[in-house]
Formats: C-alpha cells, structure tokens, sequence
C-alpha cells in the first residue's frame, strides 16, 4: 500500500568518481560543520577581526592543536568547495571544450591552493621574524 | 522536483504574455527550488571567501608588517558587513546541508519536505540571531 520512494534532491550517483564524491560531500560537510563553526566563533565571534593581526596567528600557530585543526579545514573546505563549484559547472556549461576549460581552472585552483594553504599553516615559523628584528635592532 | 505535478496555487497567477523578470511576479517557488538556489549561491560565496582568506593567510609568512598593512581591508566597514553576510551563507548551507544528508539517509524524509525546510529555517536563526548581535555589538563599541 505503500507510495513508491519519491526522487528527491540529487540521485545518489551509481559509482566511479561520482560516487566518491558524493560520499565526500557529506562526509567533509558534517566535519566543516564543526570545523569551521568552530573557527567562527573563535575568530569572529570571542575575538574579532579588531584584536586579531599577525601575532595573534603567531600564538594561535604556536599549538601544533590549532595548525592541525587549520589545515584540516583547509583541505577539506577547498575540496568541498571546488567540488561544489565542479557540480555548477556540469550544470550550465554544456559545450565540451568550455567544460574542460572550466574544469581544468577548477583542478588548478585546488592544486595551487591547498601548495599555498599547505604552505602558510605547515610553514609558519615565527621566531625566524623574532630573530630577524632582533638582528636589527642591535 | 516533488510530486510531479505543482498546486496551481504555487505556480502563481496565469502569466500570459508577460515577458521577462515580470513573468515571475506572484510565483512562490516550490522549497525543494529555493532551498538548491540558496545552497549553491551560498555555497559559491562562502569558496570566493575561502580563495581569498587562503591568500590573505599566505601573507603571513612574510612577517608582521606585510600581515598587519593587509588588515585595514577586513577591518574596513564594508568588509564587516560582509564579514556577517559570510556567516549567514555559512550557517544556512551547514544547516540546509544537514537535511540534505537526512533526506539522502532516512526513507521517510520526502514526506516532511516542508516540516525541514523550515526547520533549516528555525536553526539557521537560532544560530545566526545571536552570531550576527555578538558581531555587530563589537562592531559598533
């Protein structure tokens, strides 16, 4: 007696890469839900865009914690959102040659971001600054 | 995107002959339609956001001074109005993502399609009324 299951909102995709990402979707949207509420609340909300400046990052990267906890939004929030752009693209660019322009941007902004991103969390080192203006002083 | 055929009373008066934008005057978007278009505009907004945090947090591996000349842009009016509208998109995608994931999982979702869209609604306030206070009670003091 039963109705039969109505479609609503995206079929889940058969397999293959599509698959994957749906699952990656979902997966990375419940860990950003945490993730980046978290570092709203922290960075907008208890402290504001008026107190934070770079020594403010400096102390905050000085807990291998908060780095662990940047770089893993990082990945996951540029994955999640270069994925979600990809979806966009496959829905209005129809022609295959625009398609594989669009696509290409898109993987090229993920490589480059997550090397640059990747860069600044893993990277950071302040006391070389310390040091330097040390140096300077004297 | 919901049962096939629409209520007349959501497609809106008969717009015969109207061309353009105006064509939609009176039309009521089913929310399977409007909760997508918010998702993915959001969604979008919230990465262009992200591509540029990425570059402006690259910056501080070039010392203090490069850092600290950069922040006049976040701390300038404009930005912090856009600093709150920022929230707002993340806030309404986390939650409309939440009942995407629902409705994806539990067989029974699509009988309460309307029942979650406003609860999207109701937690998407209950999150961003007291956010968006905090934020502009520091803005302004």
């Amino acid at each position: 007696m039963s109705a039969p299951r109505l479609r609503v909102g995206r079929e889940r995709p058969a397999g293959g890469f599509e698959l994957y990402s749906w699952y990656f979707f979902r997966i990375s949207g419940l860990l950003l839900i945490f993730l980046a509420i978290t570092h709203v609340v922290i960075m907008h909300v208890i402290n504001t865009v008026d107190e934070i400046d770079w020594r403010f990052v400096a102390d905050r990267w000085g807990s291998p914690f908060w780095r662990a906890f940047d770089w893993l939004m990082l990945f996951l929030a540029l994955l999640h959102g270069l994925n979600g752009a990809r979806l966009a693209v496959d829905d209005y660019v129809r022609s295959r040659g625009w398609r594989i322009f669009a696509h290409s941007i898109l993987w090229s902004a993920a490589v480059i971001f997550l090397i640059i991103g990747s860069i600044a969390v893993l990277t950071f080192n302040p006391d070389a600054f310390q040091a330097a203006a040390t140096a300077a002083g004297s | 995107m919901t049962t096939g055929t629409v209520p007349t009373q959501e497609r809106g008066p008969v717009t015969a002959g109207t061309r353009g934008i105006a064509a939609y005057r009176g039309y009521r978007p089913p929310v399977g339609m409007l909760s997508w278009a918010l998702h993915r505009i959001t969604g979008l907004g919230v990465l262009l956001f992200l591509l540029l945090h990425i570059v402006d947090i690259f910056l501080v591996g070039y010392g203090p001074e490069t850092f600290n000349e950069l922040l006049f842009l976040y701390r300038h009016p404009v930005f912090r109005i856009g600093e709150i509208i920022l929230v707002a998109g993340l806030y309404y995608h986390a939650a409309n993502g939440v009942r995407i994931i629902l409705i994806d999982f539990w067989d029974k979702a699509y009988q309460f399609e309307r029942q979650l869209f406003y609860g999207v609604i109701v937690v998407f306030l209950a999150g961003f009324i007291p956010t968006a206070f905090l934020m502009i009670r520091a803005m302004v003091r």
